[in-house]
């Protein structure tokens, strides 16, 4: 991860510290990796670090965590396991009619039993359960 | 208006979702499915949808799944597990109802992407405990914020929601909102046939631990402002268990949630000097028995239960309590586990690791039981009092469609929806799956041909509510003097306004020490919660004189508005129930037992808007589920 080089002042600043939750998007989401995160004064002593990188190519994130003490963590966990914006819509889903059933969108293929149990029915409906869930259609569109 | 002229622009629609969280991402999604081109859907979210809500940064787990399809669990079991965490009092269709339809949720999330961890044996997911499914989790809100913007017809996003408006001719009946543009401040005018409220819980109504620049460092989110409990309340709808709020323990100071670390990593914690607290011991066993019988029995132990037992050792000066990390991170996989668990939802706990030379391989971490929070989709009840599903509800929980509030058209999901907790992020969307097919069966059935009223002199006069805040700051920041120290807008002082820093530190100073904060242990009593009514009132008298100098502090003051309003409705339910319920989470002083026979009821409120009073409702429990 690296910052803005020779960066002697910051152009961005926190609008309301004291709101912070420190969720670090501002950090994951800066394309020139410029933000940084000096965690709460009132009970994080100084020198620690932690820096994340948000890659959404590869669908990685990876964190470097730097502890007061020189001691360095280094983490790579994924994030998705489909391509960003490849979400079917609803609308492009098979239209249904039973818009006066309890049924949801996808069920109860989805659900992995035959029907939407009812209270006493539950049990049973495990017995039958199938393993495979099936939609309607293939909800990401492959390019 | 003088100093400010805001431009107002009017959006019709059917259904207006109001939040872009987990349930209002649900709603938007099967609202538009069931809707197709006959009713337009229009989501208004006061962030973005991309990372809105308590899901922000993202979780590691999926708190409620059933696993139907791997013959784990029935939503029946789910139904007696919640029960005993509630300690009897539920709403079981409606957590039944959840619980059926949870599953094709969380299968779709695995399709749309989300990396969901599966044990490569069975095939089927890898569980954290009987409910909890892991994941990879940093990008969950993306992930499912872009399947709403793909559902939407319309989104607004940095638009705040202030005020529900009613009909002018159908009286009890919801018609649209208004609320402003957080970065232009347009003055936004919505017109709907139905409206669902998925705006998530309250924080920061209680004064946090969190001090100073960490002051926003709290568990549920600080934007978790409480709006569609007060929209509502405002609007007239009923609540329920109001006096249910959330204390959960967490890790100290970073607030990092204890679940992955019970649960997967299997670690126990201990009072401060190594005697054994979670899982609790057998004689903390035999005590809890004898004071709240069978729901003591109940495995695995009621939340609240487990967070009484930190608060009876903060009292006896035994706690912090540690969680014993070291004993189990001994592989390198178990130290990712922990690192992941809170980089994936809790980042500021390893900063506190990182600042404090806390190797949690080595050495223990502290645990404090947090400030309460207002909130229906965890391990509490709190919300709006909901119409339940049409073919399991008993009649007297069935007034309307499914997850209508007792105001017509007006709809709820998530943590709005009461009585019908532990839900969490996959049953928050399912719930707003549900609302949306309800509203949407709505509006194109018997709201078919209704048509909101709303006169111009409404929305001009509600423009002049929502800006006032402004106007008063323009028209005396003439005589505001600062502080030589730089911290504004803390010590901003004016005769004539008080800011929002000001207002919220007045109403979290009242709830903290007169209605169970945290700096009572939690407790209060009859006495100390009619005092709180009375400077509430001073408070709300007070609101007339808040000033915002900007569109951030406006913001900021509509939030505390709102959290104002359920701070009062809080006080008064907690005044209601006049016994110990949920003995971690609020403590009668004066009625410390526990009384099923007299209290195992539903307290329910609705303040009148015409009249300003307050009534009481004490309705039934009825159990569907043996
Ligand atoms: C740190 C943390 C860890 C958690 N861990 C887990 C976990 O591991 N697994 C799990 O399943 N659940 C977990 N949860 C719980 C889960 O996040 C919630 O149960 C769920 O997000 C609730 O959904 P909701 O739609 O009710 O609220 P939210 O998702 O918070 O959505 C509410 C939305 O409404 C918007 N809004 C609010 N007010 C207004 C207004 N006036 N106008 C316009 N928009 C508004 C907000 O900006 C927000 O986007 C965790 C929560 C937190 C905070
Ligand atoms: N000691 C425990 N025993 C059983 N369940 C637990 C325990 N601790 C947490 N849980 C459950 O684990 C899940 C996560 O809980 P938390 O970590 O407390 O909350 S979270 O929402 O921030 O993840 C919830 O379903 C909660 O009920």
């Amino acid at each position: 991860m690296q910052f803005v080089p020779g960066l002697k002042y910051r152009r961005s600043y926190n609008a309301d510290p004291i709101s912070c939750w420190e969720c670090y998007n501002c950090v994951k989401y800066c394309p020139e990796h410029a933000v940084e995160v000096r965690s709460y004064a009132d009970f994080v002593p100084l020198g620690g670090r932690v820096i994340p990188l948000r890659d959404t190519k590869n669908n990685v994130i990876y964190w470097r965590v730097e502890y007061r003490d020189g001691t360095i963590y280094e983490f790579a966990f994924p994030i998705r396991t489909t391509p960003w914006d490849s979400i079917r819509p609803p609308t492009e889903w098979p239209e249904r009619t039973d818009l006066d059933s309890e049924y949801l969108s996808g069920e109860p293929d989805a659900l992995g039993i035959p029907e939407l149990p009812v209270p006493g029915k539950g049990p049973e409906l495990l017995e039958k359960a199938t393993r495979d869930v099936k939609f309607p259609v293939d909800p990401i569109k492959r390019r | 208006m003088s100093a400010i002229n805001p431009r107002t622009k009017i959006v019709d629609t059917d259904i207006l979702v109001v939040g872009g969280g987990m349930s209002g991402s649900g709603a938007t999604w099967e609202a538009k499915f069931w809707c197709r081109g006959k009713c337009k859907v229009t989501v208004v979210e006061k962030s973005t949808l991309e990372r809105g809500g308590a899901v922000a940064m993202g979780l590691s787990a999926i708190n409620m799944y059933m696993g139907m399809r791997c013959r784990e669990n029935t939503p029946e079991d789910f139904v007696r597990y919640v029960r005993n965490e509630f300690f009897g009092i539920l709403r079981e269709d409606l957590v039944y109802d959840i619980a059926r339809h949870v599953d094709s949720t969380v299968h779709l999330f695995e399709r749309w992407g989300l990396p969901i961890w599966v044990d490569e044996k069975t095939g089927c997911y890898q569980r954290e405990g009987r409910w909890q499914v892991m994941i990879h989790g940093e990008s969950y809100k993306p992930i499912v914020g872009e399947a709403a913007r793909k559902a939407a017809d319309e989104v607004y996003e940095r638009v705040m929601l202030t005020h529900l408006l009613l009909d002018e001719r159908v009286p009890n009946r919801v018609a649209g909102a208004v609320g402003f543009g957080v970065r232009d401040g347009t003055f936004y005018v919505f017109r709907a046939k139905a409206v669902i409220l998925t705006t998530g819980g309250a924080t920061l109504i209680y004064r946090p631990r969190a001090t100073g620049e960490g002051l926003g460092r709290v568990w549920y989110a600080p934007w978790a402002s409480g709006s569609g409990y007060a929209m509502a309340i405002m609007a007239g709808a009923e609540t329920t268990s109001l006096e249910s709020r959330l204390v959960v323990v967490r890790f100290k100071d970073g607030y990092g949630p204890v679940g992955a670390w019970y649960l997967l990593i299997k670690t126990r914690s201990t009072d401060l000097y190594g005697e054994q607290r979670e899982p609790l011991p057998q004689d903390m066993m035999e005590r809890y028995k004898s004071l709240y019988g069978k729901y003591a029995e109940a495995k695995p132990t009621p939340t609240t239960l487990r967070v009484l037992a930190v608060i009876e050792d903060l009292m006896k000066g035994r706690a912090p309590h540690l969680m014993q990390t070291q004993e189990r991170l001994t592989t390198q996989e178990a130290i990712n586990e922990g690192f992941e668990d809170f980089l994936d939802m809790t980042i500021s706990q390893v900063n506190v690791w990182a600042g404090q030379n806390i190797h949690p391989q080595q050495r223990p971490s502290e645990l404090m039981p947090t400030e309460p929070y207002i909130m229906g989709s965890h391990a509490s009840p709190a919300g709006m009092w909901a119409s339940g599903p049409a073919d399991i509800a008993p009649p007297e929980y069935r007034w309307g469609p499914n997850r209508m509030l007792t105001v017509e058209g007006l709809f709820c999901a998530g943590d709005i929806c009461g009585a019908s907790g532990h839900k969490f992020s996959s049953g928050s969307f399912t719930e707003g799956r549900i609302a949306g097919k309800s509203a949407a069966r709505y509006v194109l059935t018997q709201a078919r041909d209704y048509r909101p009223t709303i006169s111009s002199d409404t929305i001009e006069r509600y423009k002049e509510v929502v800006f006032r805040p402004m106007e008063w700051y323009e028209a005396n920041k003439g005589v505001t003097t600062h502080s030589a120290a730089r911290v504004d807008p803390w010590f901003d002082i004016n005769p004539n306004y008080i800011n929002w820093f000001q207002f919220m530190t007045r109403l979290q100073k009242i709830m903290d020490e007169y209605v169970a904060g945290w700096s009572t242990y939690y407790q209060t009593n009859e006495p100390l919660l009619n005092r709180a009514l009375e400077l509430l009132q001073f408070l709300r008298e007070d609101f007339r004189f808040v000033g915002a100098a900007n569109l951030h502090e406006l913001l900021r003051v509509w939030e505390f508005y709102h959290r104002m309003v359920v701070a009062e409705a809080v006080t008064r339910s907690i005044l209601a129930r006049k016994e110990t319920r949920f003995p971690g989470y609020t403590i009668r002083a004066d009625y410390p037992a526990l009384d099923d026979e007299k209290w195992h009821v539903f307290v329910n409120l609705r303040y009148d808007p015409r009249t300003g009073n307050w009534d009481v409702y004490y309705r039934p429990v009825i159990h569907i589920i043996d």
